[in-house]
Protein backbone atom coordinates (compact mmCIF):
# COMPACT_ATOMS: atom_id res chain seq x y z
CA UNK A 1 0.00 0.00 0.00
CA UNK A 2 1.45 3.29 -0.72
CA UNK A 3 1.14 5.99 1.53
CA UNK A 4 -2.14 7.97 1.86
CA UNK A 5 -2.74 11.73 0.86
CA UNK A 6 -4.44 14.32 2.64
CA UNK A 7 -7.16 15.03 0.54
CA UNK A 8 -8.77 18.24 0.60
CA UNK A 9 -12.25 18.44 -1.63
CA UNK A 10 -15.53 21.40 -1.41
CA UNK A 11 -18.66 18.90 -2.50
CA UNK A 12 -21.68 21.27 -2.71
CA UNK A 13 -20.21 23.94 -1.40
CA UNK A 14 -19.13 22.22 1.53
CA UNK A 15 -15.19 21.95 3.04
CA UNK A 16 -14.03 18.16 3.02
CA UNK A 17 -10.54 16.86 4.27
CA UNK A 18 -9.59 13.00 4.47
CA UNK A 19 -6.94 10.21 3.71
CA UNK A 20 -6.89 8.22 0.75
CA UNK A 21 -4.15 6.36 -1.50
CA UNK A 22 -3.58 8.37 -4.97
CA UNK A 23 -5.44 5.19 -6.71
CA UNK A 24 -8.19 5.02 -5.28
CA UNK A 25 -10.99 6.71 -7.55
CA UNK A 26 -13.23 10.01 -6.87
CA UNK A 27 -16.24 7.86 -7.10
CA UNK A 28 -15.56 5.86 -4.15
CA UNK A 29 -14.14 8.37 -2.06
CA UNK A 30 -17.19 10.36 -2.71
CA UNK A 31 -19.44 7.34 -1.47
CA UNK A 32 -17.46 5.39 0.79
CA UNK A 33 -15.45 8.09 2.56
CA UNK A 34 -17.38 11.22 2.43
CA UNK A 35 -21.15 9.41 2.56
CA UNK A 36 -22.29 11.03 -0.53
CA UNK A 37 -24.02 8.30 -2.58
CA UNK A 38 -25.90 10.34 -5.21
CA UNK A 39 -23.37 9.50 -8.07
CA UNK A 40 -23.81 6.05 -8.77
CA UNK A 41 -21.23 3.25 -9.75
CA UNK A 42 -22.41 1.78 -12.87
CA UNK A 43 -20.23 0.58 -15.54
CA UNK A 44 -16.82 1.85 -13.73
CA UNK A 45 -15.40 1.69 -16.72
CA UNK A 46 -16.04 6.12 -18.61
CA UNK A 47 -18.76 4.42 -20.61
CA UNK A 48 -22.59 4.70 -18.51
CA UNK A 49 -22.28 8.31 -16.85
CA UNK A 50 -24.09 7.43 -13.82
CA UNK A 51 -21.37 8.33 -11.58
CA UNK A 52 -20.92 11.70 -13.39
CA UNK A 53 -20.52 14.72 -11.04
CA UNK A 54 -19.78 18.52 -11.69
CA UNK A 55 -15.58 19.08 -11.35
CA UNK A 56 -14.17 22.65 -11.73
CA UNK A 57 -17.61 23.88 -14.13
CA UNK A 58 -17.11 20.20 -15.87
CA UNK A 59 -19.03 17.31 -16.41
CA UNK A 60 -16.48 14.89 -15.78
CA UNK A 61 -17.31 10.51 -14.78
CA UNK A 62 -15.71 10.10 -11.40
CA UNK A 63 -14.82 6.62 -11.71
CA UNK A 64 -11.81 7.88 -14.43
CA UNK A 65 -10.38 10.49 -11.83
CA UNK A 66 -8.18 9.30 -9.24
CA UNK A 67 -8.39 11.23 -6.02
CA UNK A 68 -5.17 12.30 -6.48
CA UNK A 69 -6.06 14.31 -9.70
CA UNK A 70 -9.18 16.14 -7.73
CA UNK A 71 -7.04 17.47 -4.76
CA UNK A 72 -8.42 20.80 -4.20
CA UNK A 73 -11.26 20.40 -6.77
CA UNK A 74 -14.87 21.83 -6.12
CA UNK A 75 -17.29 19.32 -7.10
CA UNK A 76 -20.95 19.33 -7.54
CA UNK A 77 -23.27 16.43 -6.92
CA UNK A 78 -26.90 15.39 -7.49
CA UNK A 79 -27.38 16.26 -4.06
CA UNK A 80 -26.12 19.83 -4.30
CA UNK A 81 -28.91 20.34 -6.86
CA UNK A 82 -32.10 19.69 -4.76
CA UNK A 83 -33.57 17.93 -1.56
CA UNK A 84 -36.46 15.57 -1.17
CA UNK A 85 -38.19 18.84 0.33
CA UNK A 86 -36.93 20.83 -2.36
CA UNK A 87 -36.50 19.16 -5.87
CA UNK A 88 -34.25 21.19 -8.81
CA UNK A 89 -36.52 21.82 -11.48
CA UNK A 90 -34.62 19.39 -13.33
CA UNK A 91 -35.86 16.69 -11.18
CA UNK A 92 -39.44 17.63 -11.16
CA UNK A 93 -39.52 17.55 -14.74
CA UNK A 94 -37.91 14.12 -14.48
CA UNK A 95 -40.61 13.08 -12.49
CA UNK A 96 -43.13 14.77 -14.40
CA UNK A 97 -42.27 13.37 -18.18
CA UNK A 98 -41.22 9.99 -16.19
CA UNK A 99 -37.68 10.64 -17.43
CA UNK A 100 -36.69 7.71 -15.57
CA UNK A 101 -38.06 4.29 -14.17
CA UNK A 102 -35.43 2.28 -12.41
CA UNK A 103 -33.77 5.72 -11.57
CA UNK A 104 -30.20 3.89 -11.42
CA UNK A 105 -28.56 6.13 -14.14
CA UNK A 106 -30.60 9.28 -13.03
CA UNK A 107 -28.47 11.01 -10.76
CA UNK A 108 -25.81 11.09 -13.22
CA UNK A 109 -28.36 12.32 -16.18
CA UNK A 110 -29.88 15.21 -13.56
CA UNK A 111 -26.28 15.88 -12.89
CA UNK A 112 -24.84 16.35 -16.26
CA UNK A 113 -28.10 18.01 -17.75
CA UNK A 114 -27.81 20.67 -14.93
CA UNK A 115 -24.24 21.25 -16.21
CA UNK A 116 -25.61 21.77 -20.21
CA UNK A 117 -27.99 23.82 -19.39
CA UNK A 118 -25.75 26.08 -17.62
CA UNK A 119 -23.88 26.11 -20.45
CA UNK A 120 -26.23 26.50 -22.99
CA UNK A 121 -29.63 27.67 -21.18
CA UNK A 122 -32.02 27.04 -24.57
CA UNK A 123 -30.77 23.89 -26.41
CA UNK A 124 -32.18 22.18 -29.13
CA UNK A 125 -33.52 18.72 -28.93
CA UNK A 126 -30.58 17.73 -31.13
CA UNK A 127 -28.34 19.74 -28.86
CA UNK A 128 -29.71 17.60 -25.86
CA UNK A 129 -28.90 14.20 -27.22
CA UNK A 130 -25.81 15.37 -28.36
CA UNK A 131 -24.57 16.77 -24.92
CA UNK A 132 -26.29 13.74 -23.13
CA UNK A 133 -24.55 11.09 -25.05
CA UNK A 134 -22.09 9.96 -22.35
CA UNK A 135 -25.16 9.04 -20.23
CA UNK A 136 -26.74 5.94 -20.58
CA UNK A 137 -30.53 4.68 -19.60
CA UNK A 138 -31.23 1.11 -20.12
CA UNK A 139 -35.09 1.59 -19.57
CA UNK A 140 -36.66 4.99 -20.95
CA UNK A 141 -35.66 4.50 -24.56
CA UNK A 142 -34.28 8.64 -23.68
CA UNK A 143 -37.79 10.18 -25.50
CA UNK A 144 -38.89 11.37 -21.68
CA UNK A 145 -35.49 11.99 -20.38
CA UNK A 146 -34.90 14.57 -23.44
CA UNK A 147 -38.69 15.97 -23.19
CA UNK A 148 -37.99 15.80 -19.45
CA UNK A 149 -34.97 18.24 -20.34
CA UNK A 150 -35.93 20.48 -22.73
CA UNK A 151 -38.79 21.17 -20.36
CA UNK A 152 -36.62 22.05 -17.35
CA UNK A 153 -34.86 24.54 -19.71
CA UNK A 154 -37.97 26.01 -20.46
CA UNK A 155 -39.08 26.63 -17.15
CA UNK A 156 -35.76 27.93 -15.44
CA UNK A 157 -35.78 30.76 -18.35
CA UNK A 158 -39.09 31.96 -17.72
CA UNK A 159 -37.87 31.54 -13.85
CA UNK A 160 -34.86 33.74 -15.07
CA UNK A 161 -37.14 36.39 -16.94
CA UNK A 162 -39.76 36.40 -13.86
CA UNK A 163 -36.76 37.34 -12.17
CA UNK A 164 -35.60 40.15 -13.96
CA UNK B 1 -11.09 -2.34 -11.26
CA UNK B 2 -8.44 -1.17 -8.13
CA UNK B 3 -5.08 0.06 -9.85
CA UNK B 4 -2.05 -0.68 -8.67
CA UNK B 5 -0.34 1.47 -6.10
CA UNK B 6 1.71 4.47 -7.14
CA UNK B 7 3.23 7.72 -5.95
CA UNK B 8 1.35 10.84 -7.28
CA UNK B 9 3.72 13.67 -8.28
CA UNK B 10 1.97 17.19 -9.56
CA UNK B 11 4.50 18.55 -10.72
CA UNK B 12 3.96 23.19 -11.55
CA UNK B 13 7.14 23.11 -14.53
CA UNK B 14 8.00 20.99 -17.19
CA UNK B 15 12.02 20.59 -15.80
CA UNK B 16 10.40 19.17 -12.81
CA UNK B 17 8.59 16.65 -14.69
CA UNK B 18 11.89 15.68 -17.01
CA UNK B 19 13.63 15.58 -14.03
CA UNK B 20 10.88 13.22 -12.42
CA UNK B 21 11.02 11.23 -15.59
CA UNK B 22 14.85 10.96 -15.34
CA UNK B 23 14.78 9.99 -12.15
CA UNK B 24 12.35 7.19 -12.54
CA UNK B 25 12.54 5.41 -16.05
CA UNK B 26 9.93 3.46 -17.71
CA UNK B 27 8.71 3.07 -13.85
CA UNK B 28 6.94 6.51 -14.24
CA UNK B 29 4.34 8.02 -17.09
CA UNK B 30 2.59 11.22 -17.32
CA UNK B 31 -1.08 11.90 -17.61
CA UNK B 32 -2.99 14.00 -18.83
CA UNK B 33 -6.56 13.82 -18.86
CA UNK B 34 -6.18 10.37 -17.84
CA UNK B 35 -9.04 9.05 -20.22
CA UNK B 36 -6.92 6.40 -21.85
CA UNK B 37 -4.14 5.73 -19.01
CA UNK B 38 -6.68 5.29 -16.21
CA UNK B 39 -8.91 2.11 -17.92
CA UNK B 40 -5.53 0.60 -18.68
CA UNK B 41 -4.76 1.09 -15.29
CA UNK B 42 -7.45 -0.01 -14.19
CA UNK B 43 -7.29 -3.31 -15.86
CA UNK B 44 -3.12 -3.32 -14.79
CA UNK B 45 -2.36 -3.38 -18.33
CA UNK B 46 -0.40 -0.40 -17.09
CA UNK B 47 1.21 -0.28 -13.50
CA UNK B 48 3.45 3.19 -13.34
CA UNK B 49 4.89 3.03 -9.82
CA UNK B 50 4.86 7.27 -10.56
CA UNK B 51 2.15 9.09 -11.80
CA UNK B 52 2.92 12.58 -12.70
CA UNK B 53 0.11 14.23 -13.80
CA UNK B 54 0.82 17.62 -16.13
CA UNK B 55 -2.34 19.62 -14.51
CA UNK B 56 -0.27 22.00 -12.97
CA UNK B 57 1.51 22.85 -16.46
CA UNK B 58 -0.77 25.88 -17.77
CA UNK B 59 1.65 26.46 -20.20
CA UNK B 60 0.91 23.21 -21.89
CA UNK B 61 -2.66 24.48 -22.53
CA UNK B 62 -4.10 26.86 -25.40
CA UNK B 63 -4.38 27.54 -28.99
CA UNK B 64 -2.49 29.86 -31.51
CA UNK B 65 -4.09 30.94 -34.74
CA UNK B 66 -1.39 31.98 -37.67
CA UNK B 67 -0.61 30.51 -40.67
CA UNK B 68 0.93 27.80 -38.60
CA UNK B 69 -1.85 26.52 -35.77
CA UNK B 70 -0.37 25.28 -32.58
CA UNK B 71 -2.34 23.44 -29.70
CA UNK B 72 -0.57 22.87 -26.54
CA UNK B 73 -0.72 19.39 -25.12
CA UNK B 74 -2.87 19.70 -22.37
CA UNK B 75 -5.75 21.37 -24.42
CA UNK B 76 -9.04 19.63 -23.82
CA UNK B 77 -11.18 18.05 -26.82
CA UNK B 78 -13.90 20.03 -25.40
CA UNK B 79 -11.50 23.13 -25.77
CA UNK B 80 -10.87 22.17 -29.32
CA UNK B 81 -15.05 22.12 -29.89
CA UNK B 82 -15.43 25.61 -28.58
CA UNK B 83 -12.45 27.44 -29.65
CA UNK B 84 -14.20 29.84 -32.27
CA UNK B 85 -10.93 30.74 -34.11
CA UNK B 86 -9.72 27.22 -34.77
CA UNK B 87 -13.36 26.20 -36.03
CA UNK B 88 -12.38 29.33 -39.01
CA UNK B 89 -9.01 28.14 -39.47
CA UNK B 90 -9.00 24.14 -39.27
CA UNK B 91 -12.66 23.33 -39.19
CA UNK B 92 -11.44 19.40 -39.44
CA UNK B 93 -10.54 19.63 -35.77
CA UNK B 94 -13.81 20.49 -34.33
CA UNK B 95 -15.27 17.64 -36.66
CA UNK B 96 -13.18 14.82 -35.30
CA UNK B 97 -12.96 16.04 -31.95
CA UNK B 98 -17.02 16.14 -31.80
CA UNK B 99 -16.75 11.99 -32.95
CA UNK B 100 -14.71 11.44 -29.66
CA UNK B 101 -15.95 9.59 -26.85
CA UNK B 102 -18.81 11.35 -25.04
CA UNK B 103 -18.99 15.08 -23.31
CA UNK B 104 -17.74 14.11 -20.38
CA UNK B 105 -14.79 12.44 -21.42
CA UNK B 106 -14.25 15.20 -24.09
CA UNK B 107 -13.72 17.23 -20.68
CA UNK B 108 -10.62 15.67 -19.54
CA UNK B 109 -9.59 13.89 -22.65
CA UNK B 110 -6.42 16.41 -24.32
CA UNK B 111 -5.38 16.22 -27.66
CA UNK B 112 -1.59 15.34 -26.48
CA UNK B 113 -2.48 12.44 -24.56
CA UNK B 114 -4.83 10.85 -27.59
CA UNK B 115 -1.48 11.81 -29.74
CA UNK B 116 0.68 10.63 -27.48
CA UNK B 117 -0.77 7.66 -26.06
CA UNK B 118 -0.05 5.61 -29.51
CA UNK B 119 -3.29 3.39 -29.97
CA UNK B 120 -4.39 3.30 -33.39
CA UNK B 121 -7.85 3.51 -32.05
CA UNK B 122 -7.45 6.88 -31.05
CA UNK B 123 -8.61 9.63 -33.97
CA UNK B 124 -6.20 12.24 -33.49
CA UNK B 125 -3.35 10.44 -34.75
CA UNK B 126 -5.59 10.16 -37.97
CA UNK B 127 -6.24 13.50 -38.43
CA UNK B 128 -2.48 14.56 -37.65
CA UNK B 129 -1.20 12.32 -40.90
CA UNK B 130 -3.65 14.52 -42.90
CA UNK B 131 -2.50 17.64 -41.58
CA UNK B 132 1.01 16.99 -41.93
CA UNK B 133 1.36 18.13 -37.97
CA UNK B 134 4.82 18.42 -36.60
CA UNK B 135 4.49 17.09 -32.66
CA UNK B 136 7.17 18.72 -29.96
CA UNK B 137 8.95 16.47 -28.01
CA UNK B 138 10.81 18.27 -24.86
CA UNK B 139 13.20 16.24 -22.61
CA UNK B 140 16.79 16.34 -20.97
CA UNK B 141 18.64 17.14 -24.29
CA UNK B 142 16.04 20.04 -24.89
CA UNK B 143 13.21 20.34 -27.87
CA UNK B 144 12.69 18.69 -30.76
CA UNK B 145 10.44 18.42 -33.94
CA UNK B 146 8.73 14.81 -34.62
CA UNK B 147 6.96 14.80 -38.43
CA UNK B 148 3.35 13.14 -37.09
CA UNK B 149 3.99 11.15 -40.41
CA UNK B 150 7.15 9.39 -38.68
CA UNK B 151 5.49 9.62 -35.15
CA UNK B 152 4.03 6.12 -34.92
CA UNK B 153 6.11 2.70 -35.21
CA UNK B 154 3.40 -0.23 -33.47
CA UNK B 155 0.58 0.05 -31.61
CA UNK B 156 1.08 2.20 -28.34
CA UNK B 157 5.05 2.24 -29.85
CA UNK B 158 6.26 5.73 -30.98
CA UNK B 159 9.41 7.94 -31.61
CA UNK B 160 9.22 9.75 -28.22
CA UNK B 161 11.94 8.64 -25.83
CA UNK B 162 11.02 7.22 -22.39
CA UNK B 163 12.50 10.53 -20.86
CA UNK B 164 10.61 13.08 -23.73
CA UNK B 165 7.05 14.85 -22.97
CA UNK B 166 4.86 15.98 -25.95
CA UNK B 167 4.01 19.58 -25.33
CA UNK B 168 2.33 20.66 -28.14
CA UNK B 169 1.38 19.71 -32.04
CA UNK B 170 1.36 22.14 -35.09
CA UNK B 171 0.06 22.54 -38.18
CA UNK B 172 0.10 24.87 -41.06
CA UNK B 173 -3.50 26.34 -41.97
CA UNK B 174 -5.21 23.67 -43.66
CA UNK B 175 -6.52 24.48 -46.70
CA UNK B 176 -9.96 23.79 -49.39
CA UNK B 177 -12.25 21.18 -48.10
CA UNK B 178 -12.00 18.90 -45.17
CA UNK B 179 -14.01 16.13 -43.51
CA UNK B 180 -13.58 13.81 -40.68
CA UNK B 181 -15.74 10.84 -41.08
CA UNK B 182 -16.29 8.13 -39.08
CA UNK B 183 -17.78 4.63 -38.45
CA UNK B 184 -18.58 3.64 -34.75
CA UNK B 185 -20.68 0.80 -33.01
CA UNK B 186 -21.91 3.60 -30.44
CA UNK B 187 -21.14 6.57 -28.44
CA UNK B 188 -17.70 6.23 -26.81
CA UNK B 189 -16.52 3.51 -29.38
CA UNK B 190 -13.75 3.51 -31.21
CA UNK B 191 -13.54 3.73 -34.96
CA UNK B 192 -14.23 0.31 -36.98
CA UNK B 193 -13.12 3.36 -39.73
CA UNK B 194 -12.84 6.43 -40.04
CA UNK B 195 -11.18 8.52 -42.69
CA UNK B 196 -9.97 12.18 -42.57
CA UNK B 197 -9.93 14.14 -45.69
CA UNK B 198 -8.56 17.36 -46.83
CA UNK B 199 -8.82 18.99 -50.72
CA UNK B 200 -7.82 21.85 -52.20
CA UNK B 201 -10.12 22.90 -55.80
CA UNK B 202 -8.37 24.58 -58.50
CA UNK B 203 -10.71 25.46 -61.61
CA UNK B 204 -13.24 22.49 -61.02
CA UNK B 205 -10.12 19.92 -60.36
CA UNK B 206 -8.42 18.89 -56.93
CA UNK B 207 -5.10 20.64 -57.17
CA UNK B 208 -4.16 19.01 -53.95
CA UNK B 209 -5.36 16.25 -51.59
CA UNK B 210 -4.33 14.33 -48.43
CA UNK B 211 -5.93 11.21 -46.91
CA UNK B 212 -5.17 9.86 -43.69
CA UNK B 213 -6.93 6.39 -42.15
CA UNK B 214 -7.72 5.45 -38.44
CA UNK B 215 -7.78 2.37 -36.89
CA UNK B 216 -7.30 -0.05 -39.67
CA UNK B 217 -3.47 -0.93 -39.02
CA UNK B 218 -1.83 -0.59 -35.86
CA UNK B 219 -0.52 2.69 -36.65
CA UNK B 220 -2.44 5.73 -38.49
CA UNK B 221 -2.07 5.63 -41.77
CA UNK B 222 -1.49 8.28 -44.45
CA UNK B 223 -2.29 7.24 -47.69
CA UNK B 224 -0.19 9.17 -50.21
CA UNK B 225 -1.79 7.37 -53.30
CA UNK B 226 -5.07 8.03 -51.98
CA UNK B 227 -4.18 11.92 -52.38
CA UNK B 228 -2.68 11.07 -55.65
CA UNK B 229 -5.61 9.41 -56.88
CA UNK B 230 -7.43 12.43 -56.71
CA UNK B 231 -5.10 14.96 -57.50
CA UNK B 232 -5.82 16.48 -61.15
CA UNK B 233 -9.15 14.69 -60.95
CA UNK B 234 -12.66 16.63 -61.12
CA UNK B 235 -13.27 14.43 -58.17
CA UNK B 236 -16.04 12.46 -59.88
CA UNK B 237 -17.40 8.70 -58.75
CA UNK B 238 -14.15 7.08 -60.96
CA UNK B 239 -11.56 8.82 -59.05
CA UNK B 240 -13.19 8.72 -55.72
CA UNK B 241 -13.29 4.86 -56.48
CA UNK B 242 -9.53 4.95 -57.22
CA UNK B 243 -9.01 6.62 -54.24
CA UNK B 244 -10.40 3.79 -52.24
CA UNK B 245 -8.64 1.32 -54.05
CA UNK B 246 -5.22 3.05 -53.27
CA UNK B 247 -5.95 3.49 -49.78
CA UNK B 248 -6.91 -0.21 -49.32
CA UNK B 249 -3.83 -0.74 -50.62
CA UNK B 250 -2.16 0.93 -48.09
CA UNK B 251 -4.24 0.19 -44.70
CA UNK B 252 -3.49 -3.32 -43.05
CA UNK B 253 -6.96 -3.78 -40.71
CA UNK B 254 -6.84 -6.68 -37.80
CA UNK B 255 -10.33 -8.91 -37.21
CA UNK B 256 -11.25 -7.79 -33.68
CA UNK B 257 -15.08 -7.38 -32.28
CA UNK B 258 -15.73 -4.77 -34.44
CA UNK B 259 -15.57 -7.25 -37.69
CA UNK B 260 -13.51 -9.83 -39.52
CA UNK B 261 -11.13 -8.00 -42.33
CA UNK B 262 -13.09 -8.02 -45.01
CA UNK B 263 -16.24 -5.93 -42.90
CA UNK B 264 -13.24 -3.08 -42.38
CA UNK B 265 -12.23 -2.82 -46.11
CA UNK B 266 -15.65 -2.37 -46.77
CA UNK B 267 -16.64 0.25 -44.08
CA UNK B 268 -13.52 1.59 -44.65
CA UNK B 269 -13.96 2.27 -48.32
CA UNK B 270 -17.19 3.58 -47.63
CA UNK B 271 -16.36 5.88 -45.23
CA UNK B 272 -13.27 7.19 -47.43
CA UNK B 273 -15.48 7.52 -50.18
CA UNK B 274 -18.03 9.66 -48.01
CA UNK B 275 -15.39 11.48 -46.78
CA UNK B 276 -14.26 12.70 -50.01
CA UNK B 277 -17.66 13.40 -51.22
CA UNK B 278 -18.10 15.96 -48.25
CA UNK B 279 -14.66 17.27 -48.53
CA UNK B 280 -14.98 18.33 -52.01
CA UNK B 281 -18.30 19.44 -51.75
CA UNK B 282 -16.77 22.05 -49.07
CA UNK B 283 -13.76 22.52 -51.30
Amino acid sequence: MSDKMHLKLTVNGEAHETLAEPRELLIHVLREQLGITGPHIGCETSHCGACTVDMGGKSVKACTVFAAQAQGAEITTVEGLGAPDGLHVLQEMFREHHGLQCGFCTPGMITRAWRLLQDNPSPTEEEVRFGMSGNLCRCTGYQNIVKAILAAADQMNAMKEAAE
Amino acid sequence: MIPSTFEYHRPDDLAAVIALLQEHGDEARVVAGGHSLIPMMKLRMADPAHLIDLQGLSDLKGIEIGDVIRIGAMTTQAEIIDHDGLAEAAPIMAEAARQIADPQVRNLGTVGGNIANGDPGNDMPGLMQCLDARFTLVGPDGTREVAARDFYEAAYVTTREEEEVLTAVSFDRPRGGYAYEKQKRKIGDYATAAAAVQIVAEGGRVSAASVAMTNLSDVPVFSAAAGAALEGTACGEEAVQAAVAAMLGDIDPMEDNRGPVEFKKHVAGVILARAIVRAWSRA
